[in-house]
């Protein structure tokens, strides 16, 4: 029996070729506009962080000890710090720093709690068991603690700080990977490819991890948001990147104590804490909505 | 039309769609049927054809996402869509009740299934807690529970599939519908549950005296309970037939498909020959054919079936084929109904 | 359920031995020499030597965790470095004061945290919606320790109206319960927001509405009651977690809490204190989500009615 090939409709009813999931998500997430405006705040930040030098001239951790505590002015459009040093220059080359420390932590993480996840969720029986317990151990405590005690630990600074927040993000990882592996474990394809005789390398890599690659994809922007959220808190207390390194958090830090006559200088820093963060937090919103497949509106 | 008494509820024309990224979805495109007291009306027709959001359409249950519904919907000779929500709110459940296909998910987990069933008859029916509760177990006797009175108190997880079932058209029936929806009441059973749940909802329909819609793809149900039939495709009514003239002489293409699709077993006749199909799949409804629907799976279609929709062509009482091939036979079209004799 | 709370229960054992072994390890591991660290830069290799057997550092590793373990089952957390004081006397004097924030905080969270998820997953899409969910992201965004500075800044320093820091009276539990609460609110929110829209496109509210019954029946008596199940839960851990997150907001508002002990313990190096402080941490965020497993098993039927 021949079968005519269907003519579409004009107009309304004409689909637009999505059938690709890749495509369809990519679509939704454009119409996002909160997902975009994220996405472009972290352009931005990233900009920042790599034409520093062009954008800010000079040593922003220089002293300069006769301007201290200005508050902002034309020449100094964020005001200065308590040792004279121009906000604003801080502010971009801190930019450097916290982009550095969320790629950082996030590797991380990615490095060693998605194989982990894999091999735990996938194979099951003593490793899993035994990676759970550890992460177990690791999630009993609230993330920021555990961060915090492995740098009482670990000591002070910019590589343990990425270090201490990055052991705190991989039992995350773990436990994300772990039950998307097990939920697809379990579907009908995989039992098949194994039954046809796949290695196991190739049917984690082929079958399961596209499908882990969503909720990996969603946790990293929003985990990037919290790494720099964790280390700005570090570097609040006194504890993460230490002076003179422009880091937000140790920048709020330090002018805290002259919060009652310049408060200019706790809030600015803190306001690119903040817009950094939402940033991530709007796009790894978006990607959950775009990524998620009942999502058909 | 003939002088027949008029008809409870009359579907006319109507079309559901729903907006959505990838275009507009018409999930129903201008279907009309309509059903008498106490009658049995089978609509029949592959998933996706539109018959589960016409049931929807009718209580007007379409929140999320939400659709656009267009037409009339005539109950008691009223339309149901003009009505505001606090009207449509009173048939709900009292004077249209509706059974849905999957009883573990349709039944609320953290309510017991007394206060899930009494609750109709205390909003509409007015009853006190007590009165209700004693309605609800006396509505579990009737439709075969056990223990009812122990029942009552249970949660759904702890029902056995059959026994959620029976629960849901207890809850259907509490306050004696003059109209069922029954979307698929037996497909998540057991076929020996089946059989069970539609000797029960027989015996039922004949106590209550209610008029059933019932929703469904198995050709067995219909003959064994409905007394009409709708059949549809991808939104539209292909053909309507009394139930018995249907089975004996389907004129639709696609209703002979659906029925020469049967497996039959033993007859001598059939052994050795491979199960017919109608072959190729449902269109999308994005992406829908143009002319008519089923143009493309059809073993007889001609040209003309390419380029245009058929109308309806009228064969009799409660007969009628939207078919180009019926069409050319009779010489004649009717006019689709809604444009005659059903005011 | 008896079965579950066993289970749950035991589970929570070997948490718990696990935790101590690895603070045990970890601050075994720590550089430098504890025994040189009490006492002090002047003192000879006889008095070091004398402390360390003092401390029972010159005795196998396994017998120390023995010890350790031992004296944990009896509170015995060792003594300040700093103070001198046992550390179960330090830790016990301020976990008060953080307590009444976590609670004040948490209160405020659900008082104002799940109606505003609710009404935004009832009317979505809505500029109530857009409100709501905007105004979430931006707490779950915000560095509590600068939201915190910026209140002192309004009410301490502008407007007068608040004390900057402190304890004493109720005005002082004010700002920082409102920096405390800010996150818990903005996540509370948006996770009853999502699980009510979950819940909204079950089947079940289809049922419910097609029986013909009132909307606010529908959304409170079958929606809500299906919905406050996993929010408990998330309550519950979010409680836990701000006994922990109580470090950043206790600073700043210079309040005498067990966040402030620890903190001031690592910038002092008081292993001590550090250790017993977050062994102590552990064990109540444990006992905190052992309480929300037990609270869930009774809420939802599936698992009470076992």
């Amino acid at each position: 029996m021949t079968e005519t090939a269907p003519k579409a409709d004009p107009g309304k009813n004409q689909a637009k070729g999505l059938d690709s999931p890749l495509r369809r998500s990519w679509v939704k997430l454009r119409r996002n506009k909160a997902a975009l405006v994220g996405g472009c705040m972290i352009l931005i930040y990233a900009a920042c962080a790599l034409l520093a030098p062009v954008l800010f001239s000079g040593n922003p951790s220089a002293p300069n000890l006769g301007k201290s505590l200005e508050p902002p002015s034309l020449d100094q459009l964020l005001g200065t710090d308590e040792l004279g040093r121009s906000i604003l220059g801080r502010i971009i080359y801190g930019s450097q720093i916290s982009l550095l420390i969320a790629v950082g932590v996030i590797s991380f993480g990615l490095i060693l709690g998605v194989p982990l996840g894999l091999v735990s969720g996938y194979y099951g029986g003593k490793i899993d068991f035994s990676i759970q317990r550890v992460t177990d151990m690791l999630l009993a405590f609230p993330g920021f603690l555990l961060a915090l005690a492995l740098v009482a630990i670990l000591g002070v600074g910019l590589k343990n700080t990425v270090i201490s927040i990055g052991i705190s993000m991989v039992p995350i990882y773990i436990r994300l990977v772990r039950g998307c592996v097990l939920s697809v474990r379990e579907e009908v394809y995989v039992e098949a490819a194994r039954a046809s005789g796949t290695r196991d390398a190739v049917i984690l890599l082929r079958h399961i991890l596209p499908n882990v690659m969503v909720p990996i994809t969603v946790q990293t922007s929003l985990g990037m948001g919290t790494a720099i959220l964790f280390a700005a808190g570090l570097g609040f207390l006194g504890i993460g990147v230490q002076p003179p390194t422009p880091e937000w958090g140790a920048m709020l830090g330090s002018a805290r104590v002259y919060i009652f006559n310049a408060p200019h200088a706790a809030t600015f820093p803190g306001i690119a804490i903040f817009l950094a963060v939402l940033s991530f937090n709007l796009l790894g919103d978006g990607l959950r909505d775009a990524l998620d497949p009942r999502f058909k509106l | 039309m003939s002088a027949s008494p008029a008809p409870l509820l009359a579907v006319q024309d109507l079309r559901t769609r729903f907006h959505t990224l990838e275009g507009i979805v018409n999930a129903v495109d201008g279907v009309d049927f309509d059903i008498h007291r106490g009658e049995t009306v089978g609509l029949v027709g592959e998933s996706g054809c539109g018959k589960t959001v016409t049931a929807l359409s009718i209580l007007q249950l379409l929140r999320c996402p939400p659709a656009e519904i267009q037409g009339r919907i005539l109950f008691r000779g009223q339309n149901l869509l003009e009505l505001d929500g606090e009207e449509i709110r009173k048939i709900r459940g009292q004077a249209i009740s509706m059974i849905f296909q999957e009883p573990m998910t349709s039944l609320n987990p953290v309510l017991t299934i007394g206060d899930q069933i009494s609750e109709g008859s205390r909003v509409h029916g007015g009853m006190t807690r007590q009165k209700a509760w004693r309605w609800a177990v006396e509505m579990l006797r009737r439709v075969q529970i056990p223990e009812p009175d122990a029942r009552v108190r249970e949660y759904p997880h702890k029902l056995s599939g059959g026994m959620r079932q029976r629960a849901m058209i207890a809850m259907a029936l509490s306050c004696k519908p003059q109209l069922i929806l029954a979307d698929e009441p037996t497909t998540a059973l057991d076929v020996t549950i089946q059989a069970q749940i539609m000797d029960l909802m027989l015996r039922l329909k004949e106590e209550i005296e209610t008029a059933v819609v019932l929703i469904t793809h198995d050709l067995g149900i219909i003959a064994e309970m409905a007394s009409r039939v709708v059949v549809m495709y991808a939104g539209k009514v292909m053909e309507e037939a009394p139930v018995k003239e249907l089975f004996k002489d389907p004129r639709h293409p696609y209703t002979r498909g659906l029925l020469g699709s049967i497996p039959v077993i033993g007859r001598k006749a059939q052994t050795g020959r491979r199960l017919h199909e109608i072959p190729g799949v449902v269109p999308s409804l994005l992406r829908m054919p143009q002319g008519c629907r089923f143009h493309p799976r059809c073993p007889e279609a001609i040209d003309i079936c390419r380029e245009q929709e058929s109308s309806m062509v009228s064969l009799g009482e409660h007969r009628r084929v939207s078919c180009w091939l019926e069409a050319k036979n009779t010489g004649k079209e009717a006019p689709t109904r809604g444009q005659g004799g059903m005011e | 359920m008896t079965n579950y709370i066993i289970r749950r229960l035991l589970s929570t054992i070997p948490v718990l031995i696990g935790i101590s072994l690895l603070l045990f390890i970890m601050l075994r591991m720590l550089p430098g020499d504890p025994a040189q660290v009490l006492a002090g830069e002047m003192a000879s290799p006889a008095e070091i030597e004398s402390i360390r057997h003092q401390l029972g550092l010159d005795r196998p590793i396994y017998v120390q965790y023995a010890s350790f373990l031992s004296r944990l089952a009896r509170f015995d957390l060792g003594r300040s470095a700093r103070t001198q004081n046992p550390v179960i006397e330090e830790v016990w004097a301020r976990l008060p004061n953080t307590a009444l924030l976590a609670v004040t905080a948490i209160t405020l969270a659900c008082l104002f945290g799940i109606p505003a998820g609710i009404i935004s997953a009832v009317r979505p899409y809505t500029w109530i919606d857009y409100t709501v969910t905007l105004a979430a992201l931006f707490g779950i965004s915000m560095p509590v320790f600068w939201l915190g500075l910026m209140l002192v800044i309004l009410f301490a320093i502008i407007l007068k109206l608040l004390p900057a820091g402190g304890t004493g009276s109720w005005q002082h539990v004010i700002l920082p319960s409102i920096t405390l609460a800010s996150f818990v609110v903005a996540f509370i929110a948006r996770m009853t927001r999502a699980t009510m829209l979950e819940v909204l496109s079950q089947d079940y509210t289809t049922t419910a509405r097609s029986k013909g019954l009132k909307e606010r029946v529908v959304i409170v008596k079958h929606a809500l009651k299906n919905a406050l199940i996993p929010i408990i839960t998330v309550v519950g851990l979010q409680f836990g977690l701000l006994l922990g997150g109580a470090v950043l907001t206790e600073t700043v508002f210079a309040w005498p809490g067990l966040g402030r002990l620890i903190v001031d313990s690592i910038l002092a190096r008081d292993y001590p204190v550090i250790q017993g402080a977050i062994l102590i941490f552990g064990l109540l965020y444990i006992m905190v989500n052992l309480t929300v497993d037990v609270i869930y098993a009774f809420v939802d039927p599936r698992i009470r009615y076992d």
